[in-house]
């Protein structure tokens, strides 16, 4: 196989993983690494539920992007904005009065008839890398139930529609999808059973299923390793009884929550250890895995952005 | 530990006894489809009868952990020896059954087909398969039909459903209104009407026009053959959309919503709560999971934590020179401020969630707190312990 092309040297990110595991975060972090790094970069929220603009500090986004830090532009996906924008640059239909009534109707074919809606989002982000208007474009994509339809939407398409100009607008956006250089995936899970799971059976779908290839999976999340093997030893004799009786006669009776407390960090970075090194075995040869630490000081917001993104930074430049 | 007494004195375990129905919702990873198991395990165990798991997630992890191979369409009982082996004497039976999107519209278009030439017919159209496998909605809609279907059999004294991962957590409940809605829509006729009558009004010329342009002439025919065929089953299509949404409504259907306290998820939790109350839902309770213990807050660990990292090096040596076999004082003193920060890391996090839990406004009388269990749960035993957390 060859070289597997840089993550930031692509041109087309979709960002996808279980819901809950922070895609969101780590689509944004993405977007301020590649900006910081002097590339004009889109990040894109598909499913609108506005995460995306707490996450870099914004006000709600709308379908125009909107910079919003030097170098990085944001937008929410909208089909129906879409849509329009389409028959414009398209189709050359003039007078705009016509596409309000013409795109309901539209978009109430799109909900009986799945994959417009689909083509529209993935043909909305394809046509901005083909424009050349960004360097980098990062999709907070659908979650991994959905990410399959939504990237396969123009193979679908291709099958069900055989002539018009869909047609011939699926092989463009075809071509741009599955070149390795130009398109990638990132699957982000956090180191528990069912992400973990969920990540690996979307792997094997996007290879059977489509031709667009994964670019990285992001352990997200990551709980620090408290102690090395000796010292974990040192702790198992301060946590039995006898060690506890000492040192609560050295600190005060409350030195049983403190134990109580690590023995859970404990416990909990041992059962998710378990998962990621599930994850690093199964995943294919080559695939980079990179790491982000869980962050104890916030869960959203710019700053922790900028956080994930210098993690991000440390394991990818 | 777990506290769900609610202002009312109420319990999940009551909420259980007096319903027919209970719907898990939230958004993503927050444990819905495990809870919705935990709760119809432990109702099973503990209040008798039949109970039924309905869920939507194929894994076949839950499978394994109600002692089954797989399970699907069709509800299969949960061997009663697997109760037996978690340690327990079950009052009742336990059923569990997967929504298969598929094959229950497959179901329903033999139910509602006039006659067997539709029936084939919509079965056979190339955008019938897509519709059905593809369209998000349509398993929303398939989801409380056979809920529907469920309960008027009869045959279940507990439905306890877990809903699916939409991307709005309230997609399901309009589902059956936007399923009729869809049917009676005057777009709709005038969308097929050239199909049917071969006379297009000068009014919607440009629109096919458009149209065809785009999408090409065959798959517009294949849309409209395919809501052709479907129109012939509005009327009862209709009719059961709207006695679905009456037993959602109706007082012995409650809803469980599902949450950690982590922002996103109470965000979405707080927000689908909302909607609701505007429909009038009864919510029953509020389900947090994963959520830490208290005793993170406390003053006093908070003070032992600062002291174990600032005074590691005199404690280490003390407790080196009084505790037989604890090792090396320096490696003793790095133990101890590791065990200090961490306390100092998670009592940060802890913080963050009782600032959330204030901010949950809107959460119903009953609330169930759920411990963070480090351990997965693999088997029923586990999902009893679960339940047995929520119940309380």
């Amino acid at each position: 196989m060859a070289e597997r092309p840089h993550l930031l040297d692509r041109r087309l990110l979709f960002v996808t993983g279980k819901g809950g595991v922070g895609k969101t975060s780590i689509a944004a972090a993405l977007g301020v690494l590649a900006a910081g790094e002097g590339k004009r970069t889109l990040l894109c929220e598909v499913d609108a539920k506005g995460h995306l603009a707490e996450m870099v500090g914004a006000p709600a986004l709308r379908f125009e992007p909107t910079e919003v830090h030097p170098g990085l532009w944001a937008m929410a996906m909208d089909t129906e904005e879409s849509l329009k924008e389409y028959l414009r640059l398209q189709l050359k239909v003039p007078i705009l009065s016509r596409i309000g009534p013409l795109a309901r109707t539209f978009d109430f074919v799109a909900t009986a008839a799945p994959g417009v809606k689909e083509i529209l989002t993935v043909g909305k982000l394809a046509y901005e890398v083909r424009e050349r208007n960004y360097d980098l474009v990062v999709v907070d994509a659908s979650a991994t139930g959905h990410v399959v339809g939504q990237l396969a939407s123009p193979v679908a398409m291709s099958e069900l529609v055989k002539v018009g100009i869909v047609r011939q607008q699926t092989e463009w956006m075809l071509d741009l999808l599955t070149d390795p250089a130009t398109t990638g995936v990132v699957v982000v899970a956090t180191p528990e059973e069912m992400p973990v799971s969920e990540t690996l059976e979307l792997i094997e779908r996007l290879d059977a299923e489509t031709d667009i290839d994964v670019a990285a999976v992001v352990a997200n999340r990551v709980l620090p390793e408290l102690f090395g093997r000796s010292e974990e030893e040192v702790f198992d004799r301060l946590d039995a009884p006898d060690g506890r009786a000492h040192l609560v006669s050295a600190t005060g009776p409350a030195a049983e929550t403190v134990l109580d407390a690590a023995r859970l960090a404990v416990d909990l970075r041992r059962s998710r250890a378990v998962h990621l090194s599930r994850l690093r075995r199964s995943l294919p040869e080559g695939l980079p895995l990179v790491y982000v630490p869980y962050l104890f000081t916030r869960s959203h917001g710019m700053r922790t952005t900028r956080q994930v993104a210098e993690r991000l930074g440390e394991e990818l430049l | 530990m777990a506290r769900a007494r609610g202002r009312s004195g109420a319990t999940v375990e009551q909420l259980a006894a007096a319903k027919d129905i209970l719907v898990s919702c939230g958004s993503g990873g927050v444990g819905k489809t495990t809870t919705a198991a935990a709760m119809a395990a432990e109702a099973a165990a503990t209040l008798g009868g039949k109970v039924l798991v309905v869920t939507v997630d194929p894994a076949r992890r839950l499978a394994n952990a109600l002692g089954l191979e797989q399970f699907g369409n069709t509800e299969t009982p949960v061997p009663r020896q697997a109760f037996l082996d978690a340690g327990v004497e079950p009052a009742g039976e336990l059923w569990a059954a997967m929504l298969d999107t598929k094959q229950s519209w497959d179901d329903l278009i033999r139910m509602h087909a006039p006659d067997a030439a539709t029936r084939d017919a919509i079965l056979a159209n190339p955008l019938y398969q897509n519709i059905t496998g593809k369209f998000i909605q349509s398993h929303d809609y398939v989801a409380m039909e056979r809920l529907y279907e469920l309960h008027t059999s009869g045959r279940y004294d507990l439905i306890v459903v877990d809903t699916p991962p939409t991307r709005n957590a309230v997609d399901f409940l309009d589902a059956p209104d936007r399923m009729a809605d869809f049917f009676s829509s005057r777009l709709l006729r005038w969308l097929i009407a050239p199909y049917r009558s071969r006379v297009v009004s000068m009014a919607s010329k440009p629109f096919y026009s458009v149209a065809d342009r785009i999408l090409g002439t065959q798959f517009l025919q294949d849309i409209a053959e395919f809501f052709i065929l479907f129109q012939s089953m509005y009327d009862g299509f209709v009719e059961r959309a709207q006695a679905v949404r009456r037993l959602i409504e109706s007082p012995v259907t409650s809803f469980v919503v599902v949450s950690t306290l982590e922002a996103a998820p109470a965000h979405e939790a707080e927000y689908f709560m909302r909607l609701l109350e505007d429909r009038r839902l009864p919510i029953g309770a509020l389900v947090l999971n994963k959520v830490l213990p208290e005793s993170l807050l406390d003053r006093d660990a908070a003070a032992v934590a600062k002291r174990l990292v600032g005074e590691a090096d005199p404690l280490a040596t003390s407790l080196a020179a009084s505790l037989d076999g604890v090792g090396d004082p320096a490696e003793v003193a790095r133990v101890l401020r590791e065990v200090g920060r961490s306390f100092a890391d998670y009592q940060v996090v802890a913080k963050r969630e009782a600032e959330q839990r204030t901010e949950l406004s809107r959460a119903p009388d009953l609330v169930a707190t759920v411990p963070y269990f480090s351990e997965d749960i693999a088997d029923l035993a586990g999902l009893l312990r679960l339940g047995d957390a929520i119940w309380r």
